[in-house]
């Protein structure tokens, strides 16, 4: 099976050690994993802020980038559900690039999602037997592509226990350029989250799909003097299969 | 209504920095409803029921000039005097006439949020009216001077001892005073209101077209008291209230109660059709309906917004919001607050009044999830962000980031320049920066770091 990494803007300049996790990931899943040339952001930050022609600029470049793929993965919930959901929304009035948006749509996964959902693998390994675990479910992720199963499966399937999380569906205050607009809001949001995990000596990571949440609790969690380290889940789902 | 939603982004700081206690107290209360909506919902087929209420209400927007005019020859035959208000100062004048004509001297008022879109207290005071709120939450903050901060729960960010303070000032109740000893005394206070007024007032959750009946919901039994003890009865209906039929009841009610407080039907629901009859002991001589338009008729023009004229206003949206839990309703500046108040507010008063509420989210979507007629909420916020863009509401250096952020991300070559520009820069430089963005995000959060190389660059020397 032939699979296109779009490792999105964030994971690419973040959290690079996360897209290598995910290729090897997927080429020990026996897929050929191929990285299109030239591609950027998938314009999600235009679109949520409401600049719609910048978006459209955007996602048209991303569109042309991926033409070619069979399967798209993206190590990002939120990011699938831009070149899934939103990029045919942008289009709503231009039907020749709708058409090629919904082609995009139907072909782009999250790593989760195209690791259950098209690879039909539910077992990774055992290599995080012991884990606890705490799983941010991302807002996009969660509501927009219906994943809560999915990873947490692949997770425990592993070995990894998922710690008991009262906010774990709740947003984590990210929201992309919200973060920065409202930060007191934003903080406080993320505070909620942190102050109901379980105590950090009851936890060895927390985790989620999103590179945006990630950066932005990881953020707090060290201006606050916690100590919780962050995985993302494409890593950890590597450390999975060892 | 005093109007003050441009305000929304320093007032919700304000809150969070000066108020912490509005915080803590409204987060426990929605969590808490949110959670028995929940339960509520999982009881029954609620995906059916949510996508029947929305199709049972889309169909009476689309024809809403023939069920007004139905809705209004069946309260006529009813024996209800019917009135139209095209906008707040109408409404107002159709009150004040009503009360003149019934020398009216004290009004008892059930819980009613149209009443506060038409700032009607301030108005029948001024005309030498007492007015009584008679929901215990809206007495409590009728008496701090303040506005509702929730549709439902008027009175949620206030904590168990400010009550008690206020209380012990007003009413010299013991600073200790259980929550069950507070309340017999607004009882005793509201019961005394009920037996002098002249004139009730209240809002209506329904009204159906078939029948001509009003339907409200409560918990208190108040609105059962303001609208059968006095003489008069005024009801502020929205025009967007309707119902075709009196069977469409038989889900409308209890979908209302199971999203606003996870209840399987209200504690008192009222069926109200029309005045005392002759031979009847009890209830009102005389009963008004006004049908209030106030900037609804343009919503419903709408191509997009036309979808919140669904809204029941049982603030399921406001309890699933975090955002909304972080401040309360009074952040929102307007009588509607949380992710309908957002995407509400702009179509009824104008977007340029209310231009910060449709950013008061972060599209978390979990009010779409928890609205019984699923209006879609995030995608209305974005509409409203588009027509703020497009109408040049946004700040002139956004749109200039925005618009050098797409030629970048249009031109590989200029990506990977700011990717190796983001590793030249010296360690910490993000964090001291005088880009206001990045100042907002270090301000309580470490600075970024990115990765030692990006992985387009690691792919690139082949280390993947």
């Amino acid at each position: 099976m032939k699979v296109s990494l779009f490792i999105t803007c964030l994971a690419d300049q973040f959290f690079a050690e996360a897209g290598v996790a995910a290729v090897r990931l997927l080429r020990h899943l026996g897929c050929e994993v191929d990285f299109p040339p030239g591609q950027t952001c998938c314009g999600q930050p235009a679109y949520n802020a409401g600049y719609w022609a910048e978006a459209k600029t955007v996602a048209e470049h991303t569109l042309e980038v991926l033409e070619a793929a069979e399967y798209v993965v993206l190590p990002s919930g939120s990011c699938t559900t831009m070149l899934r959901a939103f990029y045919p929304e942008l289009y709503r009035d231009q039907p020749r690039l709708f058409a090629r948006a919904e082609a995009l749509s139907h072909k782009t996964y999250e790593l989760a999602e195209f690791i259950v959902r098209v690879l039909g693998v539910r077992q990774l390994g055992q290599g995080l037997a012991g884990r606890r675990v705490a799983y941010h479910h991302g807002c996009h992720a969660l509501r927009e592509l219906g994943l809560r199963q999915e990873p947490l499966a692949l997770l425990q399937s592993a070995g990894a226990e998922i710690v008991d999380w009262p906010a774990a569906e709740e947003c984590c205050g990210f929201g992309g350029l919200f973060s920065v607009k409202l930060p007191e809001v934003s903080l406080g949001m993320a505070d909620r989250k942190l102050d109901t995990l379980p105590p950090t000596s009851q936890v060895d990571c927390l985790t989620s799909t999103d590179g945006g949440c990630l950066l932005h609790l990881a953020g707090r969690i060290q201006k606050r003097q916690l100590s919780l380290p962050i995985k993302p889940l494409a890593s950890l789902l590597w450390e999975a299969v060892q | 209504m005093k109007l003050s939603a441009n305000q929304y982004p320093q007032e919700a700081a304000r809150v969070l920095r000066e108020e912490p206690q509005v915080r803590q107290a409204v987060t426990g209360a929605t969590l808490n409803f949110d959670g028995k909506r929940r339960q509520a919902y999982a009881e029954v087929e609620a995906e059916a029921w949510r996508r029947w209420a929305e199709g049972v209400k889309n169909h009476v927007l689309m024809n809403l000039d023939r069920y007004l005019e139905e809705a209004e020859a069946n309260l006529r035959r009813n024996g209800v005097a019917v009135h139209w208000a095209e906008d707040a100062s109408a409404a107002q004048r159709i009150v004040a006439q009503i009360a003149r004509a019934g020398q009216v001297r004290t009004v008892v008022k059930a819980k009613t949020m149209v009443s506060e879109e038409l700032g009607l207290n301030p108005l029948l005071e001024s005309l030498g009216l007492e007015v009584l709120e008679t929901d215990l939450g809206e007495y409590i903050i009728q008496l701090l001077g303040q506005p509702p901060s929730h549709i439902v729960g008027p009175a949620i960010h206030l904590n168990l001892e400010q009550i008690r303070r206020l209380f012990h000032q007003r009413f010299q109740t013991p600073l200790e005073a259980s929550p069950e000893a507070l309340a017999a005394v607004a009882r005793q206070r509201l019961r005394e209101g009920f037996l002098r007024a002249e004139m009730g007032i209240s809002g209506a959750n329904f009204v159906v077209a078939e029948t001509g009946t009003l339907a409200l919901i409560e918990n208190e039994g108040n609105i059962r008291l303001s609208t059968s003890a006095p003489r008069i009865h005024v009801a502020l209906v929205g025009i967007e209230k309707l119902l075709p039929r009196f069977s469409d009841l038989s889900v409308f009610l209890s979908l209302t109660a199971r999203a606003a407080t996870g209840q399987r039907l209200g504690t008192f629901v009222s069926l109200i059709q029309g005045p005392r009859r002759p031979g009847e002991p009890d209830g009102p001589e005389e009963v008004h309906v006004v049908f209030v338009d106030n900037g609804r008729s343009s919503v419903l023009a709408d191509l997009e917004a036309w979808e919140t004229l669904r809204c029941v206003r049982c603030a399921a949206c406001l309890n699933a919001c975090p955002v909304y839990r972080q401040t309360g309703g009074h952040a929102y500046g307007y009588v509607y607050s949380g992710p309908i108040g957002a995407v509400l507010s702009p179509g009824l008063v104008g977007l340029e009044e209310t231009k910060p509420l449709p950013y008061a989210s972060s599209l978390c979507g979990a009010c779409f999830q928890a609205c019984p007629v699923r209006i879609p909420i995030p995608k209305l916020l974005l509409s409203w962000r588009q027509r703020a863009v497009a109408e040049g509401l946004t700040p002139k250096a956004e749109a200039a980031a925005i618009r050098g952020y797409a030629m970048a991300m249009t031109r590989p070559w200029a990506y990977r320049l700011a990717t190796r520009a983001l590793r030249l820069l010296p360690e910490k430089a993000l964090d001291n920066t005088l880009l206001p963005v990045l100042r907002a995000w270090t301000a309580g959060r470490a600075g970024l770091s990115p990765s030692p190389k990006s992985f387009q660059q690691l792919w690139e020397a082949g280390e993947v």
